[in-house]
């Protein structure tokens, strides 16, 4: 018996896809979200929108929250780290989650290392703005992505430009010669065996989950109409007027992502989304999708 | 059923509500099996098989009920169409799962645990030994994965991991707490196929 092998770590997000992680911070949520259908949790302090509004230095959750959510839930339970936060990363393995989240909606604790992901026993999740990022997370161990938007803002603009920019960088190197993989490799700054491999599959070696803004049903579907194995939600759904009734609605978008009857049934009478905030409104240096390199 | 003179593979539906069901696509594929992606009503009246993937078995549950597909479906399986659940597939099929009572298909005769081995952190690969796919041995890959804690009668127990039934069969029902569509070993989908759907006579598969 071998335990914390790539293929179960890779595994469990391949089980995922499809589905809908949502951000929950109290046991009562968590059980809405999984009543709902959510395929994943993941436990936090605040939900970005908050952490954005509070400002200073935003750090993983107390091990208490993530415990009690744990225990109220069957479904997978994620938790966040800061950027290569090492040692915040042993503790959320101590407690036992099933994936980690080294996560730009935190503050970064290390602003050249990400953190080595390989070593740990729990299987990481990381987020990226293009196809070099998403390969260099990947070379340091992340088993599954998530293209960057901008978090807690209810506006799905970010992960769009994100989600593209990953899908058609791998379209550009499908259509490459052998020979010029090499010098792509190093223009993005990928390893070069990942680069040799999207060309060769025309896909991450990774899940991808698209992430950042995104707030209804049709957010939902759209990024997956658009590429993504399936969606986080973050502050979307308890941001918003009715989070039981709109759990339910971005969980069957996000399968019926094609069926354009399904979303307009789905998307009715869902009352008010979260508030919105314009990306230009963010000063450059509050923009959470620049962490991490 | 298969037509003993002119040879006709089966049309073979994968659940595709949530979860790996592009794997066992693939996997039934390079068998040469004809199948699609079913996540429809319309979709599933033309199944002659169903694989139901691995995925949350409660995210799964939610949308057979909220589509309305839970009944419609159950009376297909009770009418003879052969299915292959995994991991969360099996915990779908399984009449009783301990401690919750969430939407499940619930016909066969088999009491699950789920997550029955541990969180992530637990979830590992082993080499098992399933006889009936010979005596190679099968590269086990078991993600959070639920075992049989109970079995009623007609279940055979075809392979165990501490004692605790991991791969089961009712009839037409075969349910495996791992996930070979993980791995490149084909044994378990042809063995679907060919033993428990039943186009082995007409038909050589892969």
């Amino acid at each position: 018996m071998e335990k914390s092998t790539w293929t179960v770590k890779k595994g469990l997000a391949e089980m995922l896809k499809g589905g809908v992680i949502m951000d929950v911070t109290t046991p009562e949520q968590a059980k809405i979200a999984e009543e709902a259908g959510a395929c994943a949790v993941m436990a936090l302090e605040r939900v970005p929108a908050d952490i954005r509004a509070a400002g200073g230095v935003a750090r993983m959750a107390d091990p208490t929250v993530i415990l009690r959510i744990m225990d109220a839930v069957t479904i997978p339970v994620m938790a966040k780290v800061r950027i290569g936060h090492f040692v915040e990363a042993q503790v959320l393995e101590a407690l036992g989650v099933d994936y980690i989240d080294e996560s730009e909606v935190l503050t970064p604790a290390d602003e050249q290392h990400h953190i080595e992901k390989h070593g740990f026993k729990v299987p990481f999740v990381c987020g990226a703005r293009n196809l070099g990022e998403a390969l260099r997370r990947i070379g340091e161990g992340a088993a599954m992505i998530r293209t960057k938007g901008e978090p807690g803002t209810g506006n799905v603009v970010e992960a769009v430009r994100h989600l593209r920019l990953v899908m058609g960088a791998i379209r550009k190197l499908q259509g490459m010669p052998k020979e010029e993989l090499m010098s792509e490799a190093k223009e993005m700054g990928a390893p070069y065996e990942l680069v040799i491999q999207v060309a060769r599959t025309g896909r991450l070696p990774v899940v991808n989950f698209a992430a950042g803004g995104i707030a209804t049903p049709a957010d939902a579907a759209m990024m997956m109409q658009l590429g993504a194995d399936g969606n986080f939600v973050g502050s979307g759904i308890f941001k918003s007027k009715d989070p039981a009734k709109r759990a339910r609605a971005i969980v069957a978008a996000t399968t019926y992502y094609n069926d354009p009857q399904v979303l307009a049934e789905v998307s009715k009478d869902l009352g008010e989304a979260m508030p919105g905030i314009e990306i230009p409104m963010i000063q450059q240096h509050e923009r959470m999708q620049e962490r991490g390199w | 059923m298969p037509n003993p003179i002119s040879c006709r593979l089966p049309c073979v539906g994968v659940l595709a509500l949530q979860g790996a069901f592009r794997e066992h696509k693939w996997a039934l594929e390079r068998l040469g099996v004809q199948v699609f992606l079913a996540s429809t009503l319309a979709a599933l009246r033309d199944c002659e098989a169903l694989v139901i993937p691995g995925g949350e078995s409660t995210t799964i549950g939610r949308l057979l009920n909220d589509f309305n597909m839970m009944e419609p479906l159950r009376e297909r399986i009770r009418g003879g169409m052969a299915v292959f659940g995994t991991c969360a597939g099996m915990v779908l099929l399984a009449r009783e799962i301990e401690g919750s009572v969430q939407p499940r298909l619930g016909l066969m005769e088999i009491t699950v645990r789920r997550n029955a081995f541990g969180r992530q952190v637990d979830s590992f690969e082993m080499d098992l030994e399933i006889p009936v796919l010979g005596e190679e041995p099968f590269p086990g890959v078991f993600i959070r994965a639920p075992y049989a804690v109970g079995v009623g009668q007609g279940v055979e127990i075809l392979c165990s991991v501490q004692g605790k039934g991991v791969l089961l069969r009712q009839g037409k029902l075969l349910a495996a707490a791992f996930h070979p569509e993980l791995t490149g070993d084909l044994r378990l989908h042809r063995y679907f196929i060919s033993q428990v759907a039943g186009w082995n006579e007409a038909c050589k598969i892969g």
